[in-house]
């Protein structure tokens, strides 16, 4: 169930209503050209030879079998792909070097070490194994703490150490806060790597013309319309003779912005034999070798607190395992400090980071972007903390609360925080929940010997990111701080039919529901009339997409804009064939007509006629056509100053959420089942009730896997991934899941069209920390204190076990 | 190049008649030599129910199943639900009213595992539908509205058997209506 509380003055008519989604028929009947439907004439496919090793010298590679095989085409190496195509772009500042197939070295389990295309995908598989690769096995870093020794191997010979960037960051007076506690409240956690796993893989098409030295290409990027000059980079080919086409997603979460190793290699094999060729990463391939992993942190972290249980000080120290690459920098740290403080009144801040290469695949994206461990290791630390001092947890919260009459309110790090109402959402959430029955269920269990616990967590959800947090630890950063625009074009034809066009891709989630009630409330036509569509790169469409739940809030200011611009016209080109003042002419219902005084009037279609084949000349700066492109660039943000002591806003739309998770633990088999789901969000104006539902329970769902199940496991000596399909790697299942309650406030963003807010992360920025924080309280009286995710039957039997020896 | 073998196969009520390799997977058969792209591959690896097809009306992972092995049978796609005029199926239908869907890449195993369901079980409960889609995964949805979704076709279906109705066609208007 979701409701919502809304103002009773409220008075649009679309913004804000379960609108059903205009995505669902093509997705409902297989009909919605996904990577893998796209089939062009003479089409090849691809297949790509993966390390066995996690680190290794390629001492040479034979490739003469398998180009004997009738079907094959091309076979290319490290060497002959670097013959066509330039190392991927990284945006870090120190050199590390990213091929997608790897030449001479290979650093991580699954690193490509040759790629085929053949005439179908079997053939393909065939001619992988025909491949005969020698290889001289390298240790093997599997432990980051280890890898940070001097005396360690290191992952690449262009840096001095494998901690690849290293900085202490202090904003507040950090020190003195710590003098002056009462107490300090310390927590070693662990947060182990997880991915983000979408039902479809990564995927491409590219077709390569060596006359027009041209390339198109099909893919399912996010980042097609906001770094195609990035691909055109990798791929040797002009920006301008660059055509990267959209298709429909089949899931991302973060995972797949750029997906430059499968574009990458599907266009080296393209340019090697001037035929279109198809590459679908399978399974094995997306586990082992997408970049979709997120954070793997180790944190040593503090809390100073007064007596009264006042919020002083924060301390973090993080080593954080990035794998053997850094092609995102520091960027899911620049993430986090956007929200460290959570929502509380902390007034200083130590961040000390460590990010070690080892040989793993490197981390990307994946929702949360960083800031989900960064709430665990809050929502550990405030709990301790209330367990320490004997302050009642919800109390403790309350106390240090940021308060509604406080925003904007700027946090050490330098970003704002809009609006929000925090102690509203706990006090409903608590209601909702009905706190007292399942206390009452808990005493009756534990009676019987059973072990009920009710989970409690109050944490931000930062919206609408910046993409200056990838490169803004640095003290010269690579690039400067950036707009992140969104985009949108609308047209209205000569019979008013209207059209959007938009640069952002269908990630599975609704960005043509949210054009089409943008639009529909400007005009005050129904959304089913709004045709919308998504545009290649060619359209010039600027678009950072889906990511840092930002789409909605940017998607809907670009709409808005350009479907003002156009109105405005119509405005002035119905007021011209009227012979009125365009200020007297307003567009009720999808009608031109007379302000206050409905009389003479004229229809979209008599609008869309005259501006399109009958304009007049009554204004010369105007020529023909109803058509405006409107860029929204990011509402707010302001740069970092020169050292670092004030990041700026750049993540300043900030939702909020409270989560009671309900749990059983069994102490026997370690087993957590979760018996109820409480949640009240805030995310600012809910642009569609059923769709921000469908996001958050998601994110919840997500979040259960993070707490109970999700982890990428290494051998710890040969660094072999012991997780490399869904049988190893568990994700949730519908019997994981319990009946989510799902309630929102509205506190509106004053940044924002409409006051929206981002949602897209919250559910699984807040449920991992939520469901510890159950779990702590379930086995209280056995001592356990949960500080590693995740929470493994086998992890909750070892905690109990290391619990009962401790004197 | 292997050997072919031949496989008489009814699909969506389309008899065919092919040769095809012994290693062809039916999911692989259905895609490419009959170019219906509605059946999704997620795994590879029978883990993930994406490619869920009906096979003589049993839910089968079309990723698991040579086409070899299927000579003589039946088989049942995503692309036989919905109505060629555009009409939606009652179970695809009680999907986006319920926002049983988010990118919609698992749906057709989802949608296929419910037909077969409801075929059995006309009117499902929440337990239902766990035990019969508990092995698809989802990494969208949280699955809660995935079992409304199931159980909302049930009743749909219901209806119109008890009112003799065919399932009503879905306008645009009705597409764009606002729900409590």
């Amino acid at each position: 169930m979701s409701t919502v509380e809304r103002p009773a003055a409220e008075t649009r008519r679309w913004v804000g209503q379960s609108v059903a989604r205009k995505e669902d028929p093509k997705l409902l009947t297989g009909r919605a050209g996904f990577i893998g439907d796209v089939v062009l004439p003479g089409m090849l496919h691809g297949a790509v030879l993966r390390s066995p090793h996690a680190h290794a010298r390629i001492v040479s590679i034979d490739t003469s079998e398998a180009e004997a095989l009738p079907g094959v085409v091309v076979v290319l190496t490290g060497a002959t792909a670097a013959e066509l195509v330039d190392p991927m772009p990284a945006f870090c500042a120190e050199p590390v070097e990213q091929r997608a197939i790897a030449v001479d070295r290979v650093r991580f389990p699954g690193e490509a070490v040759a790629a085929v295309a053949a005439t179908d995908r079997y053939i393909a598989e065939d001619a992988c194994a025909r491949i005969r690769v020698e290889y001289e096995v390298l240790p093997a870093l599997v432990d980051p703490v280890a890898a940070m020794d001097p005396s360690a191997t290191r992952v690449h010979e262009t840096l001095d150490s494998n901690v690849v960037f290293h900085r202490t960051l202090d904003w507040g007076d950090v020190d003195a806060d710590l003098a002056r506690a009462h107490t300090i409240v310390r927590s070693s956690a662990r947060w182990h790597r997880m991915g983000a796993h979408p039902i479809e893989t990564a995927g491409a098409v590219a077709s390569w013309d060596p006359f027009s030295q041209s390339m198109t290409m099909w893919s399912n990027s996010n980042f097609i319309n906001f770094l195609p000059w990035a691909f055109a980079g990798i791929l040797r080919v002009s920006t301008n003779r660059l055509r990267m086409i959209p298709c429909t997603v089949g899931g991302s979460f973060g995972s797949k912005h750029l997906i430059t190793k499968v574009v990458s290699i599907t266009g080296a094999l393209s340019k090697a034999c001037g035929r279109p060729v198809q590459y679908l990463e399978d399974r094995a391939d997306n586990v082992a070798a997408n970049d979709n992993v997120g954070c793997d942190r180790i944190y040593d972290a503090e809390l100073a607190l007064a007596e009264d249980g006042e919020m002083l000080g924060l301390v973090l120290r993080i080593i954080d395992d990035y794998g053997a690459y850094f092609q995102f920098a520091h960027g899911q740290h620049g993430n986090a400090v956007a929200q460290p403080v959570g929502p509380y009144r902390i007034g200083s801040l130590r961040y000390d980071v460590s990010c070690v290469l080892t040989n793993k695949v490197q981390q990307g994206f994946f929702r949360g972007a960083g800031a989900d461990p960064g709430n665990f290791i809050l929502e550990r630390l405030v709990d301790k903390a209330a367990l320490e001092m004997g302050i009642d947890r919800v109390e403790l919260r309350r106390r240090n609360f940021i308060r509604p009459d406080q925003f904007p309110y700027k946090i050490p790090t330098g970003n704002i925080y809009d609006s929000g109402d925090y102690e509203a959402v706990l006090d409903r959430a608590l209601e909702i929940a009905g706190l007292d029955r399942w206390r009452a269920e808990q005493e009756r269990l534990r009676a019987e010997g059973r072990y009920l616990g009710i989970g409690l967590a109050s944490c931000q959800e930062r919206s609408g990111y910046n993409a200056s947090e990838w490169w803004s630890f640095y003290d010269e950063p690579p690039l400067p701080a950036t707009s992140t625009p969104e985009s949108c074009k609308i047209d209205v034809d000569a019979m008013g039919g209207v059209r959007a066009t938009i640069g952002c891709p269908l990630w599975g989630n609704s960005p043509e529901t949210v054009v089409g009630q943008v639009v529909a409330e400007e005009f005050g036509i129904d959304p089913s009339a709004v045709s919308v569509v998504y545009a290649d790169s060619t359209i010039g469409a600027i678009s950072a997409g889906p990511g840092g739940s930002r789409v909605t809030i940017m998607l809907s200011g670009a709409t808005r804009g350009a479907a003002r611009t156009v109105k405005d016209k119509m405005i002035r080109v119905a007021a011209s064939a009227m012979e009125m003042d365009p200020e007297d002419v307003e567009c009720v219902d999808g009608v031109f007509r007379a302000k206050g005084a409905p009389g003479t009037s004229m229809t979209m279609a008599e609008v869309g006629m005259k501006a399109h084949l009958f304009h007049d000349g009554t204004d010369e700066a105007e020529s023909s056509g109803l058509v405006a492109v409107y860029t929204y660039d990011h509402p707010y943000f302001t740069p970092p100053s020169a050292d670092r002591s004030d990041l700026g806003a750049f993540y300043p739309m900030v939702s909020h959420a409270c989560h009671i998770p309900i749990v059983e633990v069994d102490p026997e088999t370690g087993e957590v089942t979760l018996r109820a789901y409480y949640v009240v969000n805030d995310c600012g104006t809910v642009m569609n009730p059923a769709l921000v539902e469908g996001q958050v329970v998601g994110g919840i769902v997500q979040g259960i896997g993070a707490a109970l199940m999700e982890e990428y496991s290494y051998g710890a000596t040969d660094g072999a991934l012991e997780t490399p399909t869904f049988r190893e790697y568990l994700l949730p299942s519908m019997h994981e899941v319990p009946e989510i309650v799902l309630e929102h406030l509205e506190t509106p963003s004053p940044f924002t069209t409409y006051g929206v807010k981002g949602v897209g992360e919250g559910g699984r920025l807040v449920a991992p920390t939520a469901i510890a924080s159950a779990v702590d309280d379930a086995l209280r009286p056995l001592g356990v204190w949960v500080d590693e995710l995740p929470m493994t039957p086998e992890r909750v039997v070892g905690m109990i076990a290391d619990a009962q020896r401790r004197p | 190049m292997p050997d072919e073998v031949r496989v008489r196969i009814t699909v969506n009520g389309t008899r065919h008649d092919l040769r095809t390799e012994p290693r062809t997977l039916l999911a692989d058969l259905l895609r490419n030599d009959l170019a219906l792209p509605g059946t999704h591959l997620g795994c590879e690896q029978g883990v993930c129910g994406a490619c869920t097809v009906l096979v003589d009306d049993v839910a089968t992972r079309s990723c698991l199943v040579f086409a070899a092995q299927l000579d003589g049978a039946s088989v049942r796609t995503v692309e036989s639900l919905a109505g060629a005029d555009g009409t939606l199926h009652p179970i695809q239908r009680a999907f986006t009213e319920e926002h049983g869907l988010q990118c919609g890449f698992c749906t057709p195993g989802m949608l296929m595992g419910a037909c077969e369901l409801l075929e059995r079980v006309p009117e499902p409960r929440r337990e239902d539908v766990e035990e019969a889609l508990g092995g698809n995964l989802c990494r969208c949805t949280g699955y809660q509205n995935i079992v409304r979704s199931v159980c909302a076709a049930g009743r749909l279906m219901a209806g119109q058997a008890s009112d003799g109705q065919t399932s009503d066609g879905q306008t645009s208007d009705e597409q764009s209506g606002v729900r409590a």
